[in-house]
Order: C-alpha cells, then structure tokens, then sequence
C-alpha cells in the first residue's frame, strides 16, 4: 500500500480542526503514529488528497466517528499476551477476591476482547457476581461492537490456543454460542459490565478501582499526555490496587513511578504501595 | 556519486530482513566499529524468542545492543532491535514509538513502516539494507530512503538464503551497493564520520 505524502503542517491543521469543531484533542498523540493513521485513511476512503479528507472532516460531523474508529488502533484479542492473564490469575484476583465488592476499570478497552476475557478469569474464580468492570473507550464504534459480544468464529481458534496458555481449565467453547461464521459470548459474562466512552485526553476520574487495565495504549501517546494519564489512574486506584500496561509500556520513569512496585519481572502489573 | 558519499555523513543504519538474516546481520555487526551512527534492526520473526535474539547479536559486536524501548532516544554505537509484534517508528525527535497496528505485508514488525519513518526523519543521513526474505516487505521503505537521499544497499541475491525480497528490490530500485555479506560491514565501517 503506497503511503500518500503528507506533510507535518497539514497533520497540525487537521488536529486544530479537530480541537475546534468536535473538542478532540490528538495534539499529545505521538506524532509519527498519527501521522502514519492519517495517510492511511486518505487511501482507505479513496480520497483524491489530504486535502479533501480534511474538508470531510470539517463539513461532515458523521464522518467523525469514521475518522475516530481509523485513527485509533482497535487491534486486541482475547487472553492477548496468555502468561499475562496466568499473572492475574494466580497473583491478582486471589487478592481481589477478599474485597467485598471489586470495581475494575479497562482503560481503552477497543471492541472488548480483554474485557470478556477477564469477566471469564472472574467468573472462573468465581467472584464474578461481586464485580464490576467499567470499559471505556473513546471510539464509540468500538463500543457498539463490544456491547454485542459477537466476534467472527475464525478468531476463536487463536483465542482458544491463547485461553489454555493462560491456564484455563474449561472447555474454551462453552463460554459462546457458534451461529454461522459468528461466535456470540454468554450474556452471564456481560452482565456485570458497563461499556462507555471516555477520553483520557479529557476526561477525569469517575470512580476508585481495585484494578486498572490500560494496555497498549499509552504506547500512542507523547510523554506529557502519557503522565497525565498515568495521574489520572493514579487519581482513580485504592492503595493497593494494580495498574496493568501493555508488554511495553512502563510505569517507572513516571511521575508515579515512586508510588508502585511491579508485581514480578515479567509482567507488566504495578501495585500501589502509598 | 562517490563525491557524494565522501562528504555525507551518516546517523541511522536500518538493517531489514526475514528468512535466513539472522547469519548475515552477524557478519555485519562482528566488524562494526563505535562510531557516529545506531543501528536499527527490523526483523521477522515469531514473537517469545526476543531476549535470544539480543544475546546472538549481543555476543558478537562492539556496540551496545538492546530492544528499542518506547520514548527512547536513539543513541549512536548502539543496536537497536525492532521487539516482535509491534512495528517500529521514528518520531521527528530521533526517539522511537511503538504501535501495535494491523500487519503491513502480513508483517510486525513492518520493515516498509520503519525505513519509511526513518526516511522522514533523517533524509539523507540514513542508510538503508534490506538482506534475505520471503516477502516484499521493505521494498518501498527502501524507495522512500532513496528518494530522500539516504544510501541503499541490497544484499547480493547470489548470497542469500531466501533471494525473493533481494531479486524484487533490484527490479525497482538502483542501491548504491549491492553488497555480498562479508562486504556489509567494511562498508559500514567506511561510513563513519572522519574528525574534521
């Protein structure tokens, strides 16, 4: 796929329109990343030019959802990264499981993949009915796709494979319905989640958790933006609680970092200790 | 053309390969002298043997050799290596940023995306190889570093393990060299600055 040719200046046009028509704020998305999104998606809608994907832009608010949904990165998986969710597993939700009632929070939670996969470890553990998990995203096409539960079938092998490694026990597929090429989630593992749209960007606090999932998704972001929002969970998460990131994002060369120790080498989960 | 390799200096060497690069890499690092540039290696590969991959290359060269973190500033005398699943870019401040994006040319990561990125930035002081593999990954990221001025080189399809990427380069591209394996690094060495 030949990259159109944009230019720096452009990119920083199109981010100020998107500041002042629709209160988006990219501007502290790391640059190269965007930049590479933007030209990808002047070749997916066949616009002729840059130009003419910033007037869509600029006099077709319906196009924004489009445009949102293409920017943002919505490639997930469920058990994405397996010895991760052994960690939770065997490490985190045994300690969960003593709180009377469990608030989670999965940060940029894309078409809900992880979110399934850790209303499964609950249920597993069997503290699902005294939990509650917040996903939030700031694509709301995301959502809509996560609030069906209904991913395609030919997913499932890998999220099977992924399942097992991550030291599940149980038959993968008893946990969906197949129909067609559609694999659709048992509602039980729904009922207990709230899907809504949040900006970290903008958006502040809304609750305290036990538990932050917030993974590949600070990787998008510039410095400054990746500490504002590492403040804001910091802002949102009990003494004690955990912050999970992504396998490459780190906590410790943050303004947080002296507040939390990771939980082992390999994973990527911090505990809160002041 | 030499006239203008004897005045041009060098920041960034990008190394992209796929099947059967693993050997040569090693040749070109073992002779690799510190000097003014970083190496960045963009490899496919199955993820989980990452660690291995910076011991083999680890062992054999004077540079330091680490996975490129993200938000990490690029160093000179220092290889970098692309960490499996996730494609490699080059912020316009010389640091890299990590993006776990849909797969370019079934690939991350992405050779094209990281030459191409690389190119934005540093123009003509970056040089660019592509060595053995099986895909066209890394075909128009070399284009882009040849239209922005940077050196190219190919690895001589006679010598490689897989030639398909190699032979497809050279029908679209002129390198400036098109290098046997033992050649890589004397030519590498030859790039390093000179005191003024």
């Amino acid at each position: 796929m030949q990259q159109q040719n944009i230019r720096d200046e452009e990119v920083e046009l199109l981010l100020n329109d998107l500041i002042e028509i629709y209160g988006y704020d990219f501007t502290g998305y790391s640059g190269a990343s965007i930049k590479r999104r933007i030209s990808r998606l002047v070749l997916l809608d066949k616009f002729p030019s840059f130009a003419e994907l910033r007037y869509r832009l600029i006099s077709d608010k319906n196009y924004l959802a489009r445009f949102i949904e293409e920017i943002t990165v919505n490639v997930t998986e469920m058990f994405r990264d397996p010895s991760f969710y052994r960690t939770l597993r065997e490490d985190v939700l045994p300690v969960l499981a003593t709180h009377p009632f469990i608030r989670i929070w999965h940060a940029g939670c894309s078409t809900g993949e992880e979110v399934i996969s850790m209303a499964i470890l609950l249920q597993e553990a069997n503290i699902l009915h005294k939990s509650r998990l917040y996903a939030t995203d700031i694509n709301p096409l995301a959502l809509q796709k996560a609030r069906t539960g209904i991913y395609p079938l030919s997913l499932m092998k890998q999220f099977s494979e992924n399942y097992i490694q991550s030291g599940g026990k149980k038959t993968f597929s008893d946990y969906y319905t197949a129909k067609y090429s559609l694999a659709k989630f048992d509602d039980s593992l729904k009922e207990n989640i709230t899907l809504s749209t949040h900006n970290l960007v903008s958006d502040w606090s809304f609750n305290e958790f036990q538990l932050i999932v917030c993974r590949n998704v600070l990787i998008y972001f510039n410095k400054e933006l990746q500490d504002k929002a590492l403040n804001l969970f910091d802002h949102s998460l009990e003494r004690f609680g955990y912050l999970a990131l992504g396998s490459k994002e780190q906590v410790k060369f943050s303004s947080i970092g002296h507040k939390y120790i990771q939980l082992n080498n390999k994973e990527r989960i911090w505990k809160k200790i002041t | 053309m030499e006239e203008n390799n004897m005045t041009a200096h060098y920041d960034l060497v990008l190394i992209g390969g796929s099947a059967g690069s693993i050997q040569i890499i090693l040749k070109a690092l073992q002779p690799l002298l510190p000097g003014n540039f970083a190496v960045v290696i963009v490899l496919h590969r199955k993820p989980s043997s990452d660690s291995t991959l910076i011991d083999i290359f680890g062992g054999k060269t004077a540079l330091r050799v680490k996975e490129a973190d993200e938000k990490e500033r690029i160093q000179p005398a220092t290889v970098y290596i692309a960490p499996a699943d996730y494609h490699l870019l080059i912020e316009k401040d010389g640091s890299f940023s990590l993006d776990d994006s849909e797969k370019v040319n079934f690939s991350r990561p992405s050779i094209d995306i990281t030459f191409e990125s690389a190119a934005e930035v540093y123009g003509s002081a970056a040089v660019a190889i592509l060595l053995s593999g099986a895909s066209i990954d890394g075909i128009e990221g070399l284009q882009k570093i040849k239209t922005r001025g940077g050196l190219c080189i190919v690895q001589d399809p006679d010598t490689a393990e897989v030639d398909f990427l190699p032979r497809q380069a050279l029908l679209s591209i002129r390198p400036d060299h098109i290098a046997r394996p033992d050649e890589i690094g004397r030519i590498l060495n030859g790039l390093n600055r000179k005191p003024a």
